[in-house]
């Protein structure tokens, strides 16, 4: 833990060069463990480098957001995390990325095994053309045998996860295309649930839906994080300081500012990331 | 300023000239189009429907000189050399075009299968006719229904290669990245994600190249031949509709000319009937 603290020491001197170093999160109630920690990444598409030397780490049960403008490398970040870079030829990263203490950069990682401990859902919701029950159940299969019965319980437990099972237990036999966007978007929610990962990649999981379904959402991020460490990408400031605990701005492919979410919006200690945050930004 | 709304409304004019010009044209193409298909929808129609009676469905085509006589031995026939041809077709047509389109992508195997089939699309059926004969017929020393159905088949597989190809590009991406996401292998991705959600368009694709096939009577002449007697035998040479056709329309007799006419209207329907099945399997697609 010491170590850990030390490079967040570092990282903080980094990147706020004024000096001044914000190290309360090291000091709550209990210590915390990191879920994720990012080291020296950097990240390439082909010869164009779309993150630069990125450090940061995600704290188990909180949820950390990702701020930046457009091409500033936050869904780039979410995309290395769960290595999802890796369905493309040219793409690479370079560092580390550890995983409870798993560097997942190295090679002979088996990435299906890695992806069910870190869940991802997309900006645009993508069901599976299969029923709503199906959705559930499929990623489930992968990797654990359940009897029908238990299989019934993981389905309600995880739409009852993602507040969809009132809306959906009668008509789980239905398409899961035949939910409304926010209904289908809170169904991916449980079905990246239903596998029981350890952290979640919510990619700008709103900005296709309307603003009831997004209270609906972010409701449901604020119920997850009691028990899985949850990162967002989001284009809507005020979603990022609604909904999480450490922010992280961005721009070009580095990290600018990193720090708890109260401080990022309140007294932002470079000026860039108070340009952006006031709407000032270019 | 009032030359500047002048030359707008000349432009305006002439615009509106050439959407007119442009409409004329188009509807001319059309009703040439839709003239030729009715004429040729009612002659089979006036001439074929007098032919069409229960007869037709049981009695098998009748001898030389001989009264009366049916189809059944023609249309049973049609039916056993499609129906294995599609046996055969989907798995071998679906299974390449997953390759294709997920597996294979840019690479030299993909663009060379693509190439090939595209070749294949285009080739005149008779070329596959005469392929067939000589690799297996010639061998064989017989013709045969297996023959024709393997001719058909190297027909209709590269239609069902293309359209499940097609189709599967139509997936969105971020489909198969949500399956990946939950930890899926590629080829559960492949198989229950991503050829489930292309389904009605394969589906789609294969009814294509049945009614592609079931005309067919090039391949046909030189591999399953005709058979004058019912038989249910694919290693004995078949009675197929077209080839039928081809032999009746030609003879002298009247009762087969009109025979030839009733299994043309057969056909045609047929045809029909499968295209249109087609768009409704497709239509539910975009709906579902």
């Amino acid at each position: 833990m010491m170590s850990d603290m030390k490079t967040m020491f570092d990282l903080n001197k980094i990147d706020s060069q004024g000096g001044k170093v914000d190290t309360t999160n090291q000091h709550s109630e209990q210590a915390a463990i990191n879920a994720l920690e990012v080291r020296n990444l950097n990240f390439y598409y082909g010869a164009f480098q779309g993150l630069k030397d990125i450090n940061l780490d995600i704290e188990q049960g909180k949820v950390t957001a990702f701020i930046g403008p457009s091409g500033c490398g936050k869904s780039t970040l979410l995309r290395t995390l769960n290595r999802m870079y890796d369905l493309y030829p040219g793409q690479r990263a370079e560092g580390e990325i550890n995983f409870y203490g798993q560097n997942i950069l190295e090679p002979g990682q088996d990435l299906n095994l890695l992806r069910s401990r870190i869940g991802m859902v997309f900006q645009k919701p993508t069901p599976f053309p299969m029923s709503i029950y199906e959705n559930i159940a499929f990623g489930v299969r992968l990797y654990e045998k359940l009897s029908r019965s238990e299989m019934d319980e993981r389905v309600e437990w995880a739409l009852n996860k993602a507040a969809l099972w009132n809306e959906a237990k009668d008509k789980l036999n239905q398409s899961g295309l035949s939910l409304s966007g926010g209904q289908q978007q809170r169904l991916c929610i449980a079905r990246g649930v239903a596998v029981k990962p350890s952290v979640i990649l919510l990619d700008e999981p709103t900005s296709a839906l309307d603003p009831i379904s997004t209270g609906k959402i972010e409701e449901l991020i604020n119920e997850l994080k009691h028990e899985y460490t949850i990162a967002i990408v989001t284009h809507n400031m005020q979603q990022a300081a609604r909904v999480s605990d450490y922010t992280a701005y961005m721009y070009l492919g580095s990290l600018v500012e990193y720090g708890k979410t109260d401080e990022i919006f309140i007294k932002p200690k470079r000026k860039e990331t108070e340009d952006y945050i006031t709407g000032r930004f270019g | 300023m009032s030359s500047n709304i002048n030359f707008d409304m000349t432009v305006f004019a002439r615009r509106k000239r050439a959407n007119k010009i442009g409409l004329t044209l188009s509807m001319i193409a059309m009703s040439i189009g839709m003239t030729s298909l009715i004429w040729i929808l009612s002659i089979l129609f006036i001439k074929g429907f007098s032919a069409v009676n229960l007869n037709m469905f049981v009695a098998s085509t009748p001898a030389p000189g001989t009264e009366g006589g049916g189809l059944a031995n023609a249309i049973v026939g049609s039916l056993l050399l499609v129906g294995s041809c599609t046996f055969i077709s989907t798995p071998v047509g679906v299974l390449a075009g997953l390759y294709l389109s997920e597996y294979g992508d840019r690479s030299r195997v993909a663009s060379l299968t693509r190439f090939v089939t595209d070749i294949m699309l285009s080739a005149p059926s008779i070329v596959i006719g005469l392929f067939v004969y000589a690799l297996y017929v010639a061998k064989v020393q017989h013709f045969s229904g297996w023959a024709g159905t393997i001719a058909l088949a190297l027909i209709a597989i590269p239609v069902v290669v293309r359209t499940t190809e097609n189709m599967l590009r139509l997936v969105p991406g971020s489909l198969r990245e949500a399956a990946y996401a939950l930890g899926t292998p590629k080829w559960k991705v492949a198989f229950m994600v991503t050829l489930r959600a292309a389904q009605s368009g394969i589906m789609t694709g294969i009814l294509l190249a049945l009614a592609r096939v079931s005309g067919e009577t090039a391949p046909l002449l030189f591999t399953a031949l005709s058979n004058q007697f019912f038989s249910t035998d694919m290693n004995k040479p078949m009675a197929n509709l077209p080839v039928v056709i081809f032999q009746f329309a030609m003879s002298p007799y009247d009762n087969w000319v009109s025979l030839a006419w009733g299994g043309s209207l057969l056909i045609t329907f047929t045809v029909l009937g499968l295209n249109i099945l087609a768009r409704v399997v497709f239509r539910e697609k975009v709906q579902g």
